[in-house]
């Protein structure tokens, strides 16, 4: 190499080094004794020699072994050529492979004699063994020696119709190879590849495909005929075969198919850019909007079904474990899909960013490019992005670079904030970035701009200069889009003057004032006095800015500033540093006009106070999508040796009908047949036709028959399926339960006692509760909903199944009585408060007391919890008040009562859970249980149960339903049902219920009690905080005693309080989530004050007025 | 493709190179020197060096950079992945990826590199197909083959290589059939000041260890499996039938393997099982400072916490630390500014604390910012997203294999701003 000439002292070097530290070291072959004895290489190798040239193999393997050891470390072992290649024919595999990396090795520096082996491989070329021809052929077409293209071409042409897909494969291998080596025989060599593209295997398709886009990439026409072949087998192809696969498919899309965003990029053009300027505003609603018209006014878009064909096949490899393939099928989505579906791709993207640092740098450099033009893909994984201090520096950069393009107003607050704490990061060119990067959101995002350049003028005080040189960079910035707007910024700066000491700080603050000193006209000849006054002690760079601001404020306002100027300029004159002697020198000239220096200075004003442009803040990821993306090109911003343009879309369809393929009807037999001998049937696509049969027969021998029937239904878990189905699903996980202590053996020894199992399930039930919280704060979750939802029906039969006569578990399970300790814990094993307040479709009386009971337990155990972990969110549960829906006698025997559970309602965190428990007092069965014509309040939703069916006389049943009160506490008017029987009936929630527990630490409190009292300064004063005295009740003395009585009252949970006269309880209202702050401060005596903040004045006053009735009773 | 692969230890020396087209001088690697140089650390080595005619690709595992010479366009991300491949590959076969385990095997490597690559693209990366080609080195082997002669190198091809399934070797036989499985789930988080969560998230891998006769069809389900939102898979799972069914169906391959990567979907709050308190403040005057750093159970999960280790990289003023643990062992390397402390288990009742003083570098300026505190631990017999393995079916095979699963919670990035 060229280079390696230029470079060769330091190679030298390395060689030198290399050589040193091997000399005493054993070489690299098996035998350490022999290796020690002949180490060196100055006897030119005598030994390897003899080795070689004797009878035994194990000799010749070990020779062979040292040369490949030396040829390993770089060393020349050129010289034992004629000795090796004598043994290219030798009969132990070992040795051959051996002298085969030899030979590709060296077979380019001695051709004459790498022809000698040349006959050999010839041979190799018609073994019946499939594995010699392929290696044969590899190793032929490795030896890079001009003579014998012509061989090679034969043999790559006769592979190419071998039987053997494996030597088809090594065929096309061998096509850039030969390629390579002579570029004339292309024309040959792509009439191979089309044979080979017309392959049907796997194996050969990743290989081809390849071969392809090293010789002949431009060639798209070759893929006409295989496309659609090319996007089924995909699937099945080793991965790497993917990864070239899906970007040759790219581009051949580009070619090929209509831009599927062609409207919306025309509009995006025309009317987005007169409207909105250049904000790049992206709402998805207003697209579509667009989108609609856009589609009503044009013609309609349909898609290729080919294009269609290639999005759906290439969509299941984004969960492969290649980064390689998913980043493949990602740049194809983005490139290729429709604005609307490219989204999926997020999802995988983010999680490649957990992989390998090195793969992380490359995927946050797409995903870099990506946000810029689709920001809302990514925005939901925003905290993916978030900096570890650990991080290197590259990758923080590179997030850094995502959050900022992320940054939209509705985000932009987490993302300052974040951007805070990294600021005080001990890696300081993280932090110079951070501080940029602050710049950028300020100028992108208008409504920060001021908070920005607030957070960045307090920068400047930091102790860093490099911190303090950054955010003066972007002030300065900041300041020049606007200055106007910004003198009281420049006022501040102004006044910091007195207090930065970073002399680079002073002297950016001297500039910026001297630069629109028409801004701040008073405070300018100010600083300037301050400044001359100071002027002997600055440090030279200051110094330098002085003069520059006496000059600019000697040109603008001469009138006061004269003297000053003239005072600095003679201070400079007699300064120690010729800089500033100079440029005193240099400006007196300028700006003081005399006779000689007429001409300059009047142009004096234009040199000094010339507008600067404003820098422009942009990404340097800015339309780097014109790069394929994933490409190394795109990687470097520079093109490649070798990369392949994308083509931009074709204004009107090629002819799809070169995609349609004859299939000649004998070939499409002996395909068929093919697939069926050796490839077997395409691994993946197996339909479930194939796998159904043989898993029943299968299930039948692997499990006992009495779960046969399971076995069969356990395949469809993921399906919530309905009634009756779900029933039998759930008795067969239930028995697998059971079952599973006996089947798998556990590694480790596993002390699965009832209380472990069940603290653990209750974190999971508490992680859920948290959840719903969350959800309830943003109302974009539903997903998280529906699925909890689902889960918990399944549980729900789950837990019946206990119940369920079964045979053979009869010992473990007592029918109709509330089951047994054991059993019960396994049952909660799954998610337990889902099980609890949710109506189940085929909900029996008796399972209800069992889950109503089991609840309890477990509420109870969450209750003790809650108050050894912060941050879990428990209803506390002190004792659950009863209300009347319907009495005994006017339900004519059916009583029906209520109460608030308490619990997170699973069915939607909006929604108060309300258990309403029937109790058929009559002799007769009621039936058909349910509600009708609800006349709820504007605003207020609710979830009814499932009908009862059947009550039996003497039984009782609990059902949940959910009622969102929209946090007010008008009733829910419906009316209750019977087959025959209507009751017009109405539930009125007590302020207290309309909330739920949020925990949180004393500090957080009082930090949101602040917050509050904030809230309302805009209006009046105390609009959310409401005072009352109160005397204590007799038997409300004890700490106990008040907490009880307040969180029976109102659902609120403890907040941990470092004094023991003051109580604090925090809930967020079900339906807004507005957080409801409860304090109770006791003082001498019985008297005490209740605080109470809330956004909501309603129902502060009113649970003011539930908690001073509870407490002084 | 990939034309040559330089393997440099932390000392700058090239100790191993191989090329899969024409030879390219390892001159080209004072490219990546220069590079490693102006990166200081060597995790800020730039993944992709470009040079005048060469581009350098890299990773950096187990102390070696692996450096790849391209020539022309390639994704980044297939050198990359491919070069973890070959570490794998290496741990696979001599149990660890060190500079003393290459050399020593260096015949072998040599031999696993040409299998792996035919003129730079990929061809053997299957563990299962390697191993058929090439026998990975065991001392009885070795004793073996110097007895009889015979060699490490299969002389037929594998038949992997050619069926539909090439992940898996043909007619493996135990005598104990069996098949684990092993959950693993991390949390990653970010806790802040407060000791409130930034950001926090699980992931999880299942790792599975099959020593199974024949060709077994296996299918895994899951009690919960709608807790998994994001899913990565072995070539081997069938893709269709956990769209269809959400259960994993597969043809395992034999051996050690990585069956599925997962993400607990990211609306589930994440339950973090410690909580760290922190008190570290540097004096304006003077030159000390305090520590005192709690960590505690947050929640009693019903299973110990244990492997609890924290690390903490000082300030570069920090000349040294005097601290006394309650619990554990701690060590501060003042060349490194790192200070460990070694927990070990956590009991409930008592709160493991590290209390002393800081001293610092006279007449420096006290450090703005507190160093933030990494925390590992380790939670036995618990996936703390809750997943369950809900069963293990085995088709295809008569007999009856041993199954077991095992739960393992990990702290990932576990990071505590200060």
């Amino acid at each position: 190499m060229r280079k390696a000439e230029a470079m060769s002292a330091s190679s030298a070097y390395n060689d030198e080094k290399g050589a040193s530290s091997n000399i005493g070291e054993p070489e690299y072959g098996h035998d350490p004794a022999s290796g020690g004895i002949f180490s060196s290489d100055y006897k030119r190798h005598d030994d390897l020699k003899e080795m070689l040239d004797s009878n035994k193999d194990s000799l010749k393997l070990e020779a062979m072994k040292r040369i490949v050891a030396m040829i390993a470390r770089g060393k020349n072992a050129s010289d034992l050529f004629p000795a090796v290649v004598k043994n290219v024919a030798c009969k132990n595999i070992e040795v051959k492979k051996l002298v085969y990396v030899y030979l590709v090795r060296y077979a380019e520096e001695q051709q004459d004699l790498a022809l000698l082996s040349i006959s050999t491989f010839q041979r190799g070329l018609k073994d019946p063994n499939q594995l010699i021809r392929a290696s044969a052929l590899r190793v032929l077409s490795s030896i890079r020696v001009t003579i014998i293209v012509p061989i090679m071409m034969l043999a790559i042409k006769e592979a190419a119709s071998d039987m053997s897909p494996y030597v088809r494969k090594t065929a096309a291998h061998a096509i850039p190879k030969l390629y390579s080596l002579d570029p004339d025989q292309k024309d040959q060599l792509i009439e191979v590849i089309e044979k080979l593209l017309a392959d049907k295997t796997t194996l050969v398709a990743g290989s081809v495909v390849m071969a392809f886009e090293e010789v002949c990439p431009e060639r798209i026409d070759l893929i006409h005929k295989n496309y659609r072949k090319l996007c089924n087998l995909l699937i099945d192809v080793e991965e790497w075969g993917q990864v070239v696969i899906i970007n040759m498919l790219t581009r051949y899309a580009r070619t090929q198919f209509l831009n599927p965003n062609h409207n919306e990029s025309l509009l995006e053009e025309s009317a987005e850019k007169a409207f909105y300027g250049s904000d790049e505003e992206e709402t998805e609603e207003k697209d579509e909007k667009e989108e609609v018209a856009a589609l009503a006014k044009r013609k309609a878009y349909v898609m290729d079904p080919d294009h269609r064909l290639l999005l759906r096949n290439t969509k299941p490899l984004l969960q492969s474990r290649n980064a390689a393939v998913v980043m493949a099928v990602a740049q194809l989505y983005f490139h290729l899909a429709p604005k609307a579906e490219v989204g999926v791709i997020a999802k995988a993207q983010v999680r490649l960013m957990r992989s390998h640092s090195e793969v992380q740098y490359v995927v946050l450099q797409n995903v870099a490019t990506m946000s810029i033009k689709r920001r809302g893909m990514f925005e939901p994984y925003l905290k993916s992005f978030y900096i570890r201090s650990t991080d290197p520096t590259q990758i923080k950069v590179l997030k850094l670079e995502v959050l900022t393009n992320l940054a939209n107003e509705t985000n932009i607050s987490t993302i300052l904030r974040e951007f805070q704490t990294y600021i005080k990061s001990m890696d300081k060119d993280f932090v110079a970035a951070s501080i940029q990067a602050i710049g950028r959101c300020a100028t992108n995002i208008g409504e920060v701009r001021d908070t920005c350049l607030n957070g960045l003028v307090q920068l400047l005080s930091n102790r860093d200069e490099l911190v303090v040189a950054e955010s003066v960079v972007v002030i300065k910035k900041l300041l020049q889009m606007q200055p106007a707007q910004h003198s009281d910024i420049i006022k501040h700066m102004a006044k910091l003057t007195d207090s930065i000491q970073v002399p680079m700080a002073r002297a950016s603050i001297l500039w910026l004032i001297g630069e629109y000193c028409e801004h701040v006209p008073k405070i300018a000849p100010d600083v300037l006095r301050k400044m001359a006054k100071s002027f002997t002690n600055e440090e030279d760079i200051v110094k330098l800015q002085i003069i520059n601001l006496a000059a600019k404020l000697y040109l603008t306002n001469s009138k006061q500033t004269k003297l000053l100027t003239q005072y600095v300029l003679n201070l400079a004159k007699y300064d120690q540093n010729y800089d500033i002697r100079d440029r005193a020198r240099f400006i007196r000239q300028l700006i003081v006009p005399t006779e000689k220096s007429g001409v300059l200075s009047k142009y004096a004003k234009k040199l000094f106070l010339a507008l600067k442009p404003a820098p422009v803040f942009e990404s340097p990821f800015k339309d780097r999508d014109h790069f394929q993306l994933g490409s190394l090109s795109h990687l470097l911003n520079a093109k490649a040796t070798g990369y392949q343009e994308l083509p931009a879309w074709p204004d009107v369809a090629p002819d799809p009908s070169v995609r349609n393929v004859e299939v000649p009807e004998w070939t499409k037999c002996s395909s068929r047949e093919k697939r069926k001998e050796k490839v077997e049937k395409p691994f993946y696509s197996d339909s479930e036709g194939e796998s159904g049969p043989t898993e029943s027969a299968d299930s039948e021998s692997e499990l006992p028959s009495e779960l046969e029937s399971g076995g069969g239904s356990g395949s469809e878990e993921g399906g919530s399926g309905s009634g009756s189905e779900e029933s039998d699903e759930g008795s067969e996980s239930g028995k697998e339960k059971k079952k599973k202590p006996e089947k798998i053996k556990v590694r480790k020894t596993l002390p699965e006692s009832a209380e472990s199992e069940h603290s653990g399930e209750e974190e999971k039930s508490v992680r859920k509760r948290k959840e719903r919280k969350a959800s309830s704060e943003s109302s974009s979750e539903e997903e998280e909903e529906s699925s909890s939802e689902s889960s918990s029906s399944e549980s729900e039969s789950e837990e019946e199944s206990e119940s369920e006569p079964e045979t053979k578990k009869k010992k473990k399970i007592t029918l109709s009585k509330p089951a047994p300790k054991e059993p019960k814990n396994e049952v909660s094993l799954l998610d337990l408060d889902d099980f609890i307040p949710t109506p189940s479709p085929q909900m029996t009386p008796i399972n209800n007391i069992v889950s109503n009971s089991l609840a309890n337990d477990l509420q109870g155990l969450s209750f003790t919890d809650s108050s050894l972990s912060p941050t879990m969110i428990s209803p506390s549960f002190s004792s659950v008040k009863t209300y009347e829906l319907l009495h005994r006698i006017t339900g004519e025997g059916l009583a029906v009562e209520y109460c608030f559970s308490r619990q997170p309602c699973s069915l939607d965190p909006h929604m108060v859970a309300v258990q309403i428990q029937f109790s058929n007092n009559t002799d007769t069965e009621a039936k058909s249980l349910r509600i009708q014509e609800p006349k709820l309040m504007s605003g207020m939703r609710m979830q009814e149960f499932p009908e009862i069916e059947v009550l039996a006389p003497g039984e009782t049943v609990t059902v949940s339903m959910g009622i969102d009160f929209c946090d007010s506490t008008q009733a829910a008017n419906f009316q209750l049902c019977t087959q025959t029987r209507k009751f017009y009936v109405s539930i009125q929630p007590p302020v207290g219920e309309l909330m739920m527990p949020v925990f949180m630490s004393e500090n957080e409190f009082k930090k949101e009690q602040v917050q509050l009292i904030k809230l309302s300064m805009g209006h009046l004063m105390g609009m959310n905080e409401i005072n009352e005295k109160l005397t204590l009740g007799e038997k409300c003395q004890s700490d106990h005693a008040i907490v009880q009585r307040v969180t029976s009252a109102a659902n609120l949970s403890r907040v941990p309080c470092g004094s023991d006269r003051e109580y604090r309880f925090a809930a967020k209202t079900v339906t807004s989530g507005s957080l409801v702050l409860v304090t109770v401060v006791t003082k001498e005596g019985k008297a005490a004050q209740l605080t109470v903040n809330c956004e909501k004045m309603v129902i502060g006053t009113m649970l003011v007025k539930d908690i001073l009735q509870a407490l002084s009773q | 493709m990939i034309h040559s692969l330089f393997l440099i230890n932390s000392a700058g020396d090239i100790f191993l190179e191989k090329h899969w087209k024409s030879v390219v001088s390892r001159s080209v690697c004072d490219y990546f020197f220069e590079a490693q140089e102006k990166a200081v650390d060597v995790e800020n080595v730039p993944p992709v060096i470009p040079t005048p005619h060469h581009y350098l690709i890299s990773i950096y595992q187990d102390k070696i950079f692996f450096v790849a010479v391209i020539q022309t366009e390639v994704p980044p991300l297939f050198v990359i992945e491919f070069l973890h491949r070959v570490v794998e590959m290496f741990r696979d076969y001599f149990g660890e990826c060190s500079e003393a385990a290459i050399k020593e095997n260096v015949v072998t490597v040599y031999e696993l590199l040409e299998e792996m690559l035919d003129n730079g693209f990929p061809l053997a990366t299957e563990s299962n197909i390697l191993k058929e080609l090439i026998r990975p080195p065991t001392i009885l082997r070795s004793v073996v083959n110097s007895i009889t002669g015979s060699s490490n190198v299969g002389e037929t091809l594998p038949t992997g290589q050619l069926s539909i399934i090439p992940w898996r070797r043909a007619e493996v036989k135990y005598t104990n059939n069996e098949a684990y499985f092993d959950v693993v789930e991390e949390i990653d988080a970010i806790l802040d000041k407060s000791g409130s969560t930034v950001f926090a998230e699980i992931q999880g891998v299942i790792d599975a260890s099959i020593k199974l006769s024949g060709m077994p069809d296996l299918t895994l389900s899951f009690m919960n499996p709608r807790l998994l939102d994001d899913v990565s898979f072995h070539p081997c799972v069938r893709f269709k039938r956990w769209e269809s069914e959400r259960v994993l169906s597969f043809i395992p391959p034999d051996g050690n393997f990585r069956l599925m990567d997962y993400q607990v979907s990211s609306q589930n709050l994440v339950a973090i099982p410690v909580y760290v308190n922190h008190n570290i403040n540097f004096k304006e005057s003077g030159s000390s400072g305090r520590f005192d750093v709690t960590v505690g159970l947050k929640q009693n999960m019903g299973k110990s916490v244990e492997g609890v280790i924290m690390t903490v990289h000082m300030p570069k003023v920090v000349l040294n630390m005097n601290l006394t643990p309650t619990q554990g062992t701690y060590t501060y390397d003042p060349v490194t500014k790192i200070l460990t402390w070694d927990i070990g288990k956590i009991n409930p009742q008592k709160v493991p604390n590290l209390k002393g003083v800081i001293c610092l570098q006279s007449g420096a300026p006290k450090p703005e910012e507190n160093p933030n505190l990494n925390i590992q631990f380790r939670i036995q017999q618990l996936a703390v997203s809750g997943i369950k393995v809900n069963r293990l079916d085995m088709f295809g095979e008569k007999y009856k294999p041993f199954k077991g699963v095992k739960y393992v919670t990990k702290a990932g990035k576990f990071q505590v701003r200060t």
